[in-house]
């Protein structure tokens, strides 16, 4: 076991992402990433305006893009659906944040 | 060895037809795929799902697990019978795309599987497992439990990976390493550290990365909100009503709170920048619960008699009572 512990970085906004970061992590070719912003999975910093290869992310985007290429995989739903199914767990991580405000339980 | 219900795994009788086989497996991974479910189990489900599906769609598997069944209950001790395979032809036909299993999974399959299936499987499993491998990214994703504690202050924490790997005679093997991590200061629930380095060597010969979801440990006091901390403060109820400073607890270290006076229970406090710390720090939301000591002592009867016939309190008054 190595002795000085290793230094992490937190994958938030301060880190930039390009689009071969994100095919790189997912496996997938580029034309899978546009489509994802085509739907509106992700969306560069950016703006979608821009050419793809001009295309910044924030650090989040690399776990929503493997978020949603296990769901097409291993669940079989389009972009489209997954694309819904994010925005509902989304609403279920805001539902369950107000609820753990409120001294719920989750 | 124990042996593996697979009926079970996906609650299915013996007799279940193919249809309601992929019926119940596709409802069952919905429900516990580990990027929907928040079930505590679910990415151990999730395997055992997929590994009852991979027998049990396929004619060849389901017939002779269901030969060696018929005698066996989940999680009994288990060898394979020496006559094993006798009779059964495995084609070992890949599994369609799509549907079922990645790469990471099928590596991950059960001693039980690899004891029944592991000879005929090998073969195209480990040339499946390569071929997904010089496709597949060398990152590797973890999640790890910390204290709320170690993100409020930061704190270097070893942690111990395993990651399931298949050796070169095609074997499904559990490797395990440890790590010396530094968390650092102001992390937050939900996020990912990245171990730049400290995935697997890729095809290009240059290493993945390490990715660590974090998680708290949910704490006694305090619940957390992205950077936000609540706290349920007991107060007296003379404390409430005359208001005043009480001591509370923070990540930081004791504060005192001035409580106005008059307070009712359920009051919400809030203390700037008590929270989690960050560029600008969390807040620590404080809501109060007025406590009634025990009228357990003469001395504390007569003391809430008093109060009883001195204030002559209704608390039911809006209740038209």
């Amino acid at each position: 076991m190595q002795t000085h512990a290793l230094t992490c970085t937190t994958m938030d906004e301060g880190v930039l992402l390009d689009l071969r970061d994100l095919t790189r992590a997912c496996a997938q070719p580029e034309t899978w990433v546009m489509e994802l912003v085509q739907v509106g999975i992700l969306e560069p910093l950016s703006g979608p305006a821009h050419k793809p290869g001009d295309w910044r992310f924030a650090g989040q985007a690399l776990f929503t893009a493997r978020k949603v290429q296990h769901l097409q995989q291993d669940l079989g739903v389009n972009l489209e659906g997954a694309a819904l199914a994010l925005e509902l767990m989304q609403q279920l991580d805001a539902l369950r944040a107000r609820l753990a405000r409120a001294g719920g339980f989750d | 060895m124990k042996f593996k219900d697979y009926y079970q795994t996906l609650g299915i009788e013996r007799g279940a037809g193919d249809d309601e086989i992929k019926r119940a497996y596709r409802k069952l991974a919905r429900k516990f795929h580990p990027d929907v479910s928040k079930e505590p189990q679910a990415e151990e489900r999730f395997k055992e799902l997929g590994e009852a599906y991979e027998v049990l769609k396929d004619p060849e598997k389901r017939a002779a697990y269901d030969r060696l069944g018929a005698s066996y209950r989940a999680g009994q001790d288990f060898q394979p019978p020496p006559d094993w395979g006798q009779g059964f032809e495995f084609s070992g036909a890949a599994p369609q795309g799509g549907q079922g299993m990645n790469a990471e999974e099928a590596a991950a399959f059960s001693d039980f599987f690899e004891s029944l299936f592991g000879g005929s499987e090998r073969g195209r499993r480990s040339s499946r497992a390569t071929a997904a491998r010089s496709a597949r990214p060398a990152d590797h994703h973890a999640r790890i439990v910390i204290d709320l504690d170690d993100a409020y202050h930061g704190a270097e924490r070893s942690i111990t990976l395993q990651s399931p790997q298949v050796d070169a005679a095609g074997h499904a093997v559990v490797q395990e390493r440890n790590l010396n991590v530094k968390i650092p200061r102001g992390v937050r629930e939900g996020q990912r550290l990245r171990l730049a380095g400290q995935g697997a060597p890729g095809p290009d010969g240059r290493s993945g990365d390490l990715y660590l979801e974090i998680q708290f440990k949910p704490h006694p006091w305090y619940r957390v909100v992205d950077k936000d901390l609540y706290l349920t403060l007991p107060v007296a109820p003379w404390e409430a009503a005359l208001g005043g400073a009480v001591t509370a607890p923070t990540p930081g270290g004791k504060v005192d709170v001035n409580i106005p006076a008059g307070s009712q229970g359920g009051r919400k406090l809030r203390l700037k920048g008590r929270g989690l710390p960050a560029a600008e720090p969390g807040d620590l939301y404080i809501e109060l619960k007025v406590v009634l000591p025990p009228a357990d002592s003469p001395k504390a009867v007569e003391a809430y008699k008093r109060l009883a016939t001195e204030l002559r309190f209704n608390p039911r008054l809006q209740l038209g009572v």
